[in-house]
């Protein structure tokens, strides 16, 4: 028995087994869904750390499925990039899991909780697959899988406006997915082969070809529409509003990422850096493209009512970051934007998990409602001022970090008015959370929401139950934690920046 | 259709063989044309043209909600199971060589029977599930 050499398949066939085990032990028990959901997630998270620290020491990681050697059979590939956005993945999949439990018995009927964590773990199963295969064709199948199970999670919200929102996801994720097919159809036309590496390999000799410009406009095309870049984004905020709290929390945290992961990938490991500057101005048009969507992101969320809906246009705008320090592409913006994939993924994830916490005690979604809920739930609201004020990028957050070093990068590359657009941005984002912690803490609840029920009414604390503030408060707690103790996200993500821009 | 007589004992007579050749496909597909796939899509269309001649309720009788449910489960417990196996035997995930089934060929020829079974399993339950599961108002 070499499970040990076995490690990095182990983190996919854990949850694997589990959305598979769990419709059999969901007929015995309804609970048995969220304890193998919490065990695989756990495993999952140890492992990944496992092999983010296996990098860190010796190297990259190659793994051959079945046996067959990297050219011809699958690889998986564990390199600082991945490496470190497993880790991302496998924490939020974690505290999400544990949050879970409460949330999904109020907000998913009693007969769909089985399904329900089945498909979960399938989604879950999805991202650690295309985060770490070195094979573009299994790329598609995990992004297939994480994709055909988030329109099922999406659709199994409470109003009927989840239905549409999972199929307008559903017709535009087949279209993302179709046109990534295609691109990497027609770089298997050209090159033959479907490994990263190879492929990297073979490349270069072929830049100028068409057939390889096609690709890589299927490939943008379909990527930015995963990402819910600006103009492209037209499916996330229906679909992160209408969806079960839980789903919204994992993928505005976590799906959105692979998405930034897989254009990264594209980007910098099969094409070169070479590339997307000299051959085409790719790096032009997504830097513009990325600033549109900070400033986008950050106007439209200005103007909703609604709390998850406010957060989705918020995570348009944080995207653009991410895309942003990849397209500048050198190695202070590139680590800021790497460094994002976590950061982003902290924040949003708490105020997600604080959205889902009000939600559930109060049913409540609209900002207007929110007044006076610093009285009600203390810990929650004091995790959402931590989130928030992480989000504007006050210093010792997360956020301050990411865009600081973004900002350098910008000034670096000598486009210097890319930090005016950070600072706009940082101000719009401000004036977004302000007015809500204003409402939270500074007014009194008159006329709360008509759904909220008599908990409320009886005034004093009505605070989440623990099992849902204390992956909150985590997540707030990191956002902080990181925010001082950078160096440790920074060097890693420094490391991963370095290996893509070539310096080996 | 119950009351067709000509197509209740066609079909009767043929269900059996069409079974067979579902069997006989998933066998073959290592060596030829076929497969697991293929092969428990015939399987499933057995027990759908079963339904639709004798009936939904006299179909779930035969193979009942619980039943394919659960066979969904266990055709990709199958898949994964002996990829894991594999694991356990030394080998890496899916690598049906170093399965301890006598020579290295054979393993591996047994090996991919073990996948085919369980895809054949999954397929045909889940071929049933989406029928039944969308026929079901116009037989209520």
């Amino acid at each position: 028995m070499n499970l040990v050499s076995n490690i990095p398949v182990l983190v996919i066939i854990i949850p694997l087994f589990s959305a598979i085990l769990i419709p059999v032990f969901g007929r015995i028990s309804r609970s048995f869904g969220w304890y193998i959901s919490l065990f695989a997630t756990f495993f999952s998270f140890i492992i990944s750390i496992s092999l983010l620290n296996t990098v860190l020491t010796t190297g990259k990681i190659s793994y051959r499925l079945g046996g067959w050697e990297p050219p011809w059979g699958i690889e998986y590939l564990v390199d600082y990039l991945n490496g470190y956005v497993l880790v991302v993945v496998g924490l939020i999949a974690f505290i999400v899991t544990v949050f879970a439990k409460k949330s999904v018995e109020k907000e998913i009927d009693a007969d769909k909780i089985t399904p329900f964590y089945s498909v979960y773990m399938l989604f879950i199963t999805g991202l650690m697959g295309i985060i770490i295969t070195g094979d573009i064709f299994n790329l598609y199948v995990f992004i297939e899988i994480a994709s055909l199970s988030s329109y099922a999670l999406v659709a199994m919200g409470r109003k009927r406006a989840a239905l549409m929102a999972s199929y307008n996801y559903l017709i535009l994720g087949t279209i993302a997915a179709t046109f990534i097919l295609l691109g990497i159809g027609y770089l298997y036309m050209v090159t033959g082969t479907l490994n990263m590496a190879d492929l990297s390999r073979r490349l270069p000799a072929l830049y100028n070809s068409k057939v390889v410009l096609t690709a890589f406009a299927f490939f943008t095309v379909g990527i930015s529409l995963k990402l819910a870049l600006f103009p492209l984004h037209i499916w996330m905020p229906n679909a992160y509003t209408f969806s079960p709290s839980v789903v919204s929390a994992i993928m505005a945290s976590t799906a959105t990422k692979y998405g930034a992961y897989i254009l990264i990938r594209i980007m910098f490991s099969v094409f070169t850096l070479d590339f997307d500057i000299r051959v085409i101005p790719f790096n032009e048009i997504l830097v513009f493209l990325s600033s549109v969507a900070i400033i986008a992101g950050s106007v439209i969320a200005l103007a909703q009512t609604n709390l998850r809906r406010m957060l989705a246009y918020s995570s348009v705008g944080q995207i653009g970051y991410i895309v942003l320090g990849a397209a500048i592409a050198n190695q202070l913006a590139m680590t800021g934007g790497l460094i994002h994939i976590l950061n982003h993924a902290l924040m949003k994830g708490t105020l997600f998990l604080v959205a889902g916490s009000i939600l559930y005690m109060t049913g409540i979604e609209e900002i207007s409602d929110l007044n006076g809920m610093g009285r009600k739930m203390p810990l929650t609201m004091a995790a959402f001022t931590i989130g928030a004020l992480s989000m504007i990028g006050f210093p010792l957050t997360v956020g301050f970090v990411s865009k600081w070093y973004l900002a350098l990068g910008a000034l670096d590359a000598g486009m210097w008015p890319l930090v005016l657009v950070i600072i706009i941005s940082s101000l719009l984002t401000a004036v977004y959370f302000g007015r809500i912690i204003e409402r939270i803490y500074f007014r009194d609840s008159i006329g709360a929401g008509e759904d909220s029920n008599q908990i409320i009414g009886q005034s004093g604390q009505s605070e989440a139950p623990m099992s849902m503030v204390l992956p909150t408060l985590i997540l707030a707690g990191l956002c902080i934690v990181f925010g001082i103790a950078a160096f440790f996200p920074v060097s890693i993500a420094a490391k991963a920046a370095n290996m893509l821009l070539g310096g080996g | 259709m119950k009351e067709h007589i000509v197509v209740r004992t066609v079909c009767s007579i043929l269900i059996p063989f069409i079974q067979l050749f579902a069997l006989y496909v998933v066998a073959n597909g290592e060596s030829s044309p076929g497969g697991g796939f293929q092969g428990g899509v015939i399987l499933g269309a057995s027990i759908i043209l079963y339904a639709i001649v004798f009936g939904m309720k006299s179909g779930r009788k035969r193979v009942s909600e619980r039943l394919s449910d659960l066979l969904i489960s266990a055709g990709v417990l199958i898949y994964a199971g002996v990829g894991l196996l594999a694991i356990f035997a030394g080998g890496a995930y899916l690598e049906y060589g170093a399965l301890p089934l006598g020579t290295k060929k054979l393993a591996s020829h047994l090996g991919i029977y073990g996948i085919e079974i369980g895809v054949a399993i999954t397929v045909a339950a889940v071929m049933i599930t989406i029928f039944f599961e969308t026929a079901r108002h116009e037989d209520d």
